[in-house]
């Protein structure tokens, strides 16, 4: 018996047909899922861009022409923005690794429970409003400002010093705006560390300055890696806070962008500048995706 | 305490002893640590036994230097180590995570040591391959830790905590992450390289039956206080009190009874006529499944053995060794285990059978009834 059965199993296998169509019914819904999002970052990203990038390329004549691109040669003003706009990115993102990184180290040394209720403390400013926090550095950091009167009052400098409408006042107030996001993915990183790493190299006779630079340095590389580039690329781009107080002496792709909208209403040459900051940044993290396997950092892989 | 010479203690430079006093260790109003003393001689294979959360890994990481005990003293031979730092205490040890460090090689990784020490890049290599070819992985070197299986880096781990030659070795539950086959082949080997090495090793599991295979002696821990440190035959057969006996191996416990004159019985059966000490409390009597056995004609106790008639009540067969669960007395239900090669009768055996038990009166073990 059950031989003829078999093979009539074989050549036709049961429930192959239905169990196929309920695969591929699972697999559109999925895609049913995820399309608002497509359809939203089509709408809001890809259309306007696109546009933008049009723009780009015609002149004031109404004819397709390089002559946006050309001007931008032309003009050293243009090449001194861009520089302002790398110089501050930088420096930015340097200071958010000074402070960030002992940050970082220190909350994920607490205990979790200690830890969550600092983290508080670097993201309470984090859901203020962008506005607020850097107007309140212009209150704090200006000539009659609350820093100098308090300097002087306890006799540390004499005159008030000028902290605020120039490079110093943009660096403080962009850092402190950029700093979770830099200690967020360090953090998250730091706390994935075990600790019997540092043990182990205690124990094979690492002294702690030699542990932490030898061990705990290279395995938190990943996240602060992942958190620089999030802080440079993010401060690329950024108006609001170097237009405040940077008081139109730190002058940004972003703010000269506006400027050339509100004043010549020209949105040509506006576009081309956002195209070039565009492939500058793609271009930038392109080449740190070759030097430091920047996949692997930013999606966590070991 | 009992506290008998381990069967080997080599006197070997390689080695040193580490001696334990009054250790103490409060996490909040617990003591992990109770005022531990032990001594642990040198070249020994020594166990650290106990429950989760009994203070076996708070006194390995007291060895260690991994925490700061609130009193009491570790010294290694004759040198005080309590307030060494863990980077100066040169003890090699395997973590129960094993601790790689995934961003260096395995070869880098067992170099590492090494390096800190200062040994010549030539000198290096040569000791490294030769731990790797010890712990059977020389193809292995160039490989990240992520390309291993768990036994390769529990090989790993090993290697990298004996190659810059410790005297002392600390073992915190290392097989406890592999499977079953595994984990009995490393035993083995463990043992086999803790004989070549000859250094002193402090071993943590919660697993008896590693404790029994692997150790010189064993100590038992629990609530933080050491209840017994004796040789693995000495505790299965002696054991101190109701915890060391149910820890270890399988028991049924009984209580026992004293008449007018002193002697101890149960259920009229003369169990003991003089216990060891007199504690003036109450005893209890110890039986280990696998030393009773079946009697085909039902007799009375003898100068030799003690006899118990009951019930079957339970059945199991488990390949090598069958279980029978005994109801004796209407009360008390006394675990039997028999090899199933033998008592080929018995293998048919059904709930409800009446059977009698023979324990040898050589078997028997007498403690004090825990409080």
């Amino acid at each position: 018996m059950g031989s003829d059965n078999e093979k009539s199993i074989k050549a036709n296998p049961l429930n192959e047909q239905p169990l196929r169509l309920q695969e591929v019914r699972e697999q559109w819904m999925l895609l049913g899922l995820a399309a608002p999002a497509v359809l939203i970052i089509v709408a809001i990203i890809l259309i306007p861009v696109g546009w933008l990038f049009y723009l780009s390329f015609v002149g004031s004549d109404g004819q397709l022409s390089l002559e946006h691109y050309q001007k931008m040669i032309q003009y050293k003003s243009y090449a001194r923005v861009f520089m302002t706009t790398f110089q501050v990115s930088m420096l930015t993102t340097l200071i958010c690794i000074l402070i960030g990184y002992p940050l970082a180290y220190f909350l994920a040394l607490l205990p979790q429970r200690l830890a969550g209720f600092f983290m508080l403390a670097v993201l309470l400013p984090f859901w203020t409003s962008l506005l607020v926090r850097t107007y309140a550095w212009l209150v704090l950091l200006q000539r009659k400002g609350i820093l100098n009167d308090f300097a002087i009052h306890i006799g540390l400098w004499e005159t008030p010093i000028k902290l605020v409408h120039n490079m110093t006042g943009t660096l403080i107030g962009m850092a402190h705006i950029m700093l979770p996001f830099l200690v967020l993915p360090l953090y998250g990183a730091m706390r994935k560390i075990e600790r019997d790493m540092m043990h182990a190299a205690a124990n094979l006779g690492a002294s702690p300055i030699h542990a932490f630079w030898k061990i705990f340095f290279p395995l938190s590389l990943s996240g602060l890696v992942a958190g620089s580039l999030i802080v440079f690329v993010l401060c690329l781009g950024f108006y609001v806070t170097p237009a405040v107080l940077g008081g139109g002496r730190v002058v940004m792709v972003a703010t000269q962008i506006t400027a050339i909208l509100e004043n010549q209403f020209d949105w040509g040459a506006a576009s081309a500048l956002g195209v070039v900051l565009l492939v500058a940044t793609l271009v930038i993290l392109y080449a740190a995706s070759r030097l430091l396997k920047l996949d692997s950092a930013l999606f966590g892989k070991h | 305490m009992a506290n008998q010479i381990s069967n080997k203690s080599s006197d070997t430079p390689s080695a040193l002893p580490i001696s334990i006093r009054g250790l103490t260790k409060k996490y909040g109003r617990l003591h992990a640590l109770d005022s531990v003393d032990l001594e642990i001689k040198s070249g020994e294979f020594l166990t650290l036994l106990g429950p989760s959360g009994s203070g076996k890994t708070t006194l390995l990481m007291a060895i260690a230097g991994f925490n700061r005990p609130d009193a009491g003293s570790v010294r290694f031979a004759e040198t005080e180590m309590i307030l060494t730092p863990p980077h100066r205490r040169d003890v090699g040890m395997v973590f129960q995570s094993y601790a790689l460090f995934p961003h260096m090689t395995v070869a880098e990784n067992i170099a590492f040591p090494l390096k800190l020490r200062r040994v010549g890049s030539g000198e290096c290599a040569d000791r490294v391959a030769a731990a790797l070819a010890t712990v059977q992985l020389s193809d292995l070197g160039e490989r990240k830790i992520d390309q291993l299986s768990g036994g390769q880096r529990q090989r790993v781990a090993l290697a990298r905590a004996f190659v810059f030659r410790p005297r002392i070795l600390l073992m915190d539950e290392p097989l406890s992450a592999l499977d079953k086959k595994l984990r009995e082949q490393m035993q083995i080997e463990l043992k086999h390289l803790h004989r070549q090495l000859g250094v002193t090793t402090v071993y943590v599991t919660h697993d008896q039956r590693e404790a029994l295979t692997m150790s010189d002696r064993i100590a038992i821990i629990n609530h933080g206080r050491l209840t017994q440190v004796d040789t693995p035959q000495a505790i299965y057969n002696h054991p101190a009190n109701s915890f060391v006996a149910d820890f270890i191996g399988e028991s049924t416990i009984l209580p026992l009874s004293r008449d007018d004159s002193g002697k101890l019985l149960f259920e009229g059966h003369l169990i003991s006529s003089s216990p060891t000490q007199d504690s003036g409390g109450a005893w209890s009597l110890v039986i280990r499944p696998e030393r009773l056995f079946f009697i085909q004609d039902s007799a009375a106790d003898s100068e030799q053995a003690i006899v118990f008639d009951g019930m079957v009540k339970e059945f199991v067969f488990q390949g090598e060794t069958a279980f029978v669960l005994v109801s004796i007395a209407d009360k008390y239900n006394l675990s039997v285990r028999f090899g199933t090669n033998s008592f080929s009768s018995q293998n048919a055996m059904q709930p409800g059978d009446r059977v009698s038990l023979g324990l040898h009166r050589k078997d028997v073990i007498v403690i004090p009834q825990s409080m």
